[in-house]
């Protein structure tokens, strides 16, 4: 460690350190625009100026290397008049638009202004303005608020890997542009609005909206993919008027996907909001007593054998563990949260985990991945292997894909094969990439639901276990087999035992008649025309999708932003979401219509409250009753069970035909819509 | 206010490729760097699509399209490429004139006449302003700065070559030679070689006395 005074406070920081960063060990602030810290230095907005002694003029301390004994001085007359200047050159050419721009009151110029500029202007000229660019439906721009601090930039190349934003002319004719008038092509481009620390780029569905200081501010958990990102939902009133991320380093760092940001405004379009009923074949609105009474009703002397329930994707763990109870009490083995039809061995957790971790991606040295496109299937966790990529140097983090040759992963991959034979001349050692496996100290395998939802999946995902223990990935110090899960409630499905129990049904068993009476818990990606015709559905959800068309009954409940609830992401990480706004006329919380059905069915479920509740879930499963997550290592490597099923040689398919329109939320929101129309479309129609 | 330093709608070219003369360029370029490093050669890369441009289209100029082209035969963004080729004077991003005349303007130039030089262009081409293109394509005019040769100040750089130590007449006359498909021998356009002093040495003049005994 290396010893530096800032402001005669002594600190030690790594060898290594910038001068700003030590002054951030010391507790002081340093106003910076260009400055990032998961970016690289750039060091050209001049505002983090200090003091060094010896030094004869002010450092940028962002990108200044400390030295031992090195004294540092922040709030020094210098230092002042410094900042000063500097933030007087940034606001030459900014505009005085603050009262209509939507940065207003979170906006990191205006703020350091207020606190390091002058008190007045001594500009009198004329500003220069820019033409605004057109970089897609979600980011927003005003050009002429750019102070070119370049983070947009960096974001774009480094972290997002889609190197589409530059620089071009300079002096004072630079402006930050993609020089063509196309979309930026990135699942994250909504984190340029979050780093851009002026009005430059902002968020085009909620431009004009809101300001920061009006809205509520809850913490919860993005539900549109497996990830687990943390997320901030801003509401006013009853609405959720945008998402931002929350900074987890083990999970999401400061990113957040597309899909979980933009979604918002689905949140109250064709929501179900009371009961209704099927009446004469059409739907009419009922209460709730109605409703309940008609299912224990129809319920009425059928066997639990022809009773089925399918759990959806953005269920929280609390509402599944009340459906299984319910279907526990019904007696009915036909339970099932695995819409797409994937197959899993859930005698051990670490069979469908990703148990490497996302924080232990930074530690692997060799990745392959199978069946899976991680770029569509979990953003941020993607942009994480890129990191990792990046930071490893060239060559120094192999990754390989078996399947997708067409997708562009944001980094550099060998595509090995398009099918699963290719993981037995793996294990050969026929391929290059065996010998890469066999040498890392690391190594991950990923396996994806466009292996694991094929009828061979079981098999599968035997051979990437065998491959992983050949490449002595499975120690009790790392686990290197990871499942990449794309359904927010899988995982917690999976704990708290939603699979079909003895003799139960699977989602293509309750089908075509397969049970009597079905109950769907926001469940919409599935076959839904196949329900046999004589089948009497139950749609307890939120959004009036697939799934509520069809249903005899539909039971309104609510959206993860208007609940209280649990999930696991796809490493087995459990994290809470709070309540941001209250549900739409009668909705109501899953876990407590189920709860209150089955008083009606006369069968009561011993929970009255959620605390009871998850006491019940951490009695299913340890993981729920632990505050802390841990990551898995094993001895044991007894591979999954894969049944009599070989490996097929049929190529990978991916698992998501369109990133944007993936679950009902999205389905039901005009941005994601235009969204789609305008990056996957077209390039379907190209394919046709 | 700023500029626009794209292609105005419809110069564009729909296609791009380098010619034979091009590739042989090219080769001999890429020769110089390592293959993972060849992106360091997008600067000179430039120069030929500008060459090959004013080869066959009779206006250098570096259109989106074949910056492209650069950036996948480099294998770099096409951004990087567009941010290069932006932020150098010397490639123009617009369609330009058949021949690039180039005022300095600067001190020295200044000083010397170099406003003479202008309005000397301005009056042949028929030109109003820097930075325009003559009415029947020929000429376009830029003011530039230094060019580093102030000892024969002014000059007119007309694409690659100096025309040097000139007036308001020979630059007229200049631009006409240029207008009727001549390329007068570049260099100073009065008695004088290269840097050396018009008329004639003027200094060291006794011949005998710096040549060394023997030689001669």
């Amino acid at each position: 460690m290396v010893k530096v005074t800032v402001d005669g406070i002594v600190v030690d920081v790594a060898p290594g350190s910038s001068a700003l960063q030590a002054c951030e060990a010391a507790g002081k602030e340093i106003p910076r625009f260009c400055y990032h810290e998961r970016l690289s230095v750039a060091g050209n907005c001049r505002m983090c100026l200090v003091e060094v002694s010896g030094g004869r003029k002010p450092v940028a301390s962002c990108g200044f290397p400390i030295s031992n004994g090195m004294q540092i001085f922040t709030d020094t007359e210098v230092v002042r008049r410094a900042r000063r200047a500097v933030m007087e050159f940034l606001l030459i050419n900014h505009p005085l638009d603050c009262p209509i721009c939507d940065q207003g009151g979170e906006c990191d110029l205006q703020d350091q202004a207020f606190g390091y500029g002058a008190d007045h202007s001594r500009y009198r000229e004329n500003k220069r303005a820019v033409t605004d660019k057109y970089l897609g439906p979600l980011v927003k721009t005003v050009m002429t608020r750019c102070i070119q601090c370049t983070r947009c930039i960096r974001f774009s190349t480094e972290v997002a890997g889609v190197p589409e934003l530059g620089g071009v002319s300079r002096g004072e004719n630079l402006e930050i542009t993609n020089y063509v008038e196309k979309a930026l092509t990135s699942e994250l481009s909504g984190n340029l609005i979050d780093i851009c620390p002026v009005g430059a780029l902002t968020s085009q569905p909620y431009a004009f909206s809101s300001r920061p200081w009006e809205l509520k501010r809850t913490d919860s958990i993005d539900v549109c993919d497996a990830v687990g990102t943390n997320i901030v939902m801003q509401a006013r009133g009853a609405s959720v008027l945008r998402i931002v991320p929350r900074i987890n380093d083990e999970v999401n760092e400061e990113w957040l996907a597309d899909k979980g940001r933009f979604v918002v405004d689905g949140f109250r379009r064709r929501r179900l909001d009371r009961p209704w009923v099927r009446v004469d074949g059409k739907l009419q609105p009922a209460g709730w007593a109605d409703a309940f009474s008609l299912i224990a009703t129809r319920l009425k002397g059928v066997p639990g054998a022809r009773i089925g329930a399918i759990a959806g994707d953005m269920c929280d763990a609390e509402s599944l563990m009340a459906l299984k109870d319910l279907m526990d009490m019904l007696g009915s083995p036909n339970i099932d949260c695995r819409q797409d039809g994937a197959h899993y061995d859930t005698s051990r957790r670490d069979f469908y985990t990703f148990n490497t971790g996302i924080a232990g991606i930074d530690a692997a040295d060799a990745l392959l991945i199978v069946g899976s496109i991680p770029r569509q299937e979990a953003p941020v966790l993607n942009a994480r292997i890129r990191r990792r990529f990046v930071d490893a140097g060239r060559g120094k983090f192999p990754i390989a894909m078996i399947g997708a040759p067409n997708a562009d992963p944001t980094y550099t991959a060998d595509v090995l094969g398009e099918g699963p034979d290719t993981l037995a001349k793996l294990a050969a050692g026929e391929l290059p990439f065996a010998e890469v496996l066999a040498n890392a100290k690391n190594p991950m395998i990923i396996v994806g639901h466009g292996a694991l939802t094929r009828p061979d999946g079981p098999a599968i995902a035997k051979a990437c276990w065998d491959l992983a223990v050949q490449a002595g990935a499975i120690r009790p110090d790392w686990h290197g087999f990871n499942v990449l899960h794309t359904a927010a409630s899988r995982m917690a499905g999976l704990d708290l035992g939603l699979v079909p129990g003895a003799q139960g049904r699977d989602v293509a068993g309750m089908l075509g008649g397969g049970v009597d009476v079905l109950w769907l818990m926001g469940a919409d990606e599935f076959a839904v025309q196949d329900i046999g015709p004589d089948t009497f559905v139950i749609y307890q959800g939120h959004h009036g999708d697939a799934g509520a068309a069809r249903a005899d009954v539909i039971l309104p409940g609510v959206l993860y932003a208007e609940k209280p609830g649990t999930y696991t992401n796809t490493e087995g990480r459990v994290q809470r979401a709070f309540r941001a706004v209250m549900p739409p006329g009668d909705a109501r919380e899953d876990w407590r219509i189920l709860r209150a059905f089955s008083e009606v069915a006369g069968r009561k479920l011993p929970y009255d409250t959620i605390e009871a509740l998850r006491a019940r879930m951490a009695q299913a499963h340890p993981a729920y009753g632990q505050a802390e997550h841990t990551r898995l290592g094993t001895t044991d490597t007894t591979p999954p069970q894969a049944g009599s099923v070989a490996v097929a040689a049929t190529p990978f398919h991916p698992v998501i035909a369109d990133y944007y329109l993936t679950h009902a939320v999205c389905r039901a929101s005009p941005t994601m819509e235009t969204c789609s129309g305008i990056y996957v479309r077209p390039a379907i129609e190209a394919a046709e | 206010m700023s500029t626009q330093p794209t292609a105005p709608a419809g110069a564009e070219p729909t296609h791009f490729a380098f010619d034979a003369e091009s590739e042989q360029q090219i080769a001999v370029i890429l020769a110089k760097y390592p293959p993972e490093r060849k992106a360091s050669g997008v600067l000179p890369l430039l120069y030929v699509v500008q060459k090959q441009m004013g080869r066959q289209t009779g206006s250098a100029w570096i259109p989106r399209i074949a910056m492209d082209v650069v950036a996948r035969r480099l294998e770099m963004a096409p951004i990087r490429v567009y941010e290069v080729a932006t932020f150098y004077l010397m490639f123009n991003t617009k369609p330009i004139g058949r021949y690039h005349l180039q005022v300095c303007t600067t001190t020295s130039c200044w000083l010397r006449g170099s406003d003479d030089v202008t309005a000397a262009c301005k009056k042949a081409t028929g030109i109003s302003a820097f930075g325009e293109t003559s009415a029947d394509g020929l000429f376009t005019l830029t003011e530039v700065e230094c060019l580093g040769a102030c000892a024969n100040a002014p000059i007119l750089q007309v694409d690659d070559d100096y025309y040097e130590d000139l007036d308001g007449p020979r630059t007229l006359e200049l631009i006409e030679a240029l207008r009727r498909g001549e390329r007068p021998t570049p260099g100073p356009t009065i008695d004088r070689l290269n840097s050396a002093p018009a008329g004639g040495r003027k200094v060291l003049v006794d011949d005998a006395a710096i040549k060394p005994q023997g030689q001669g």
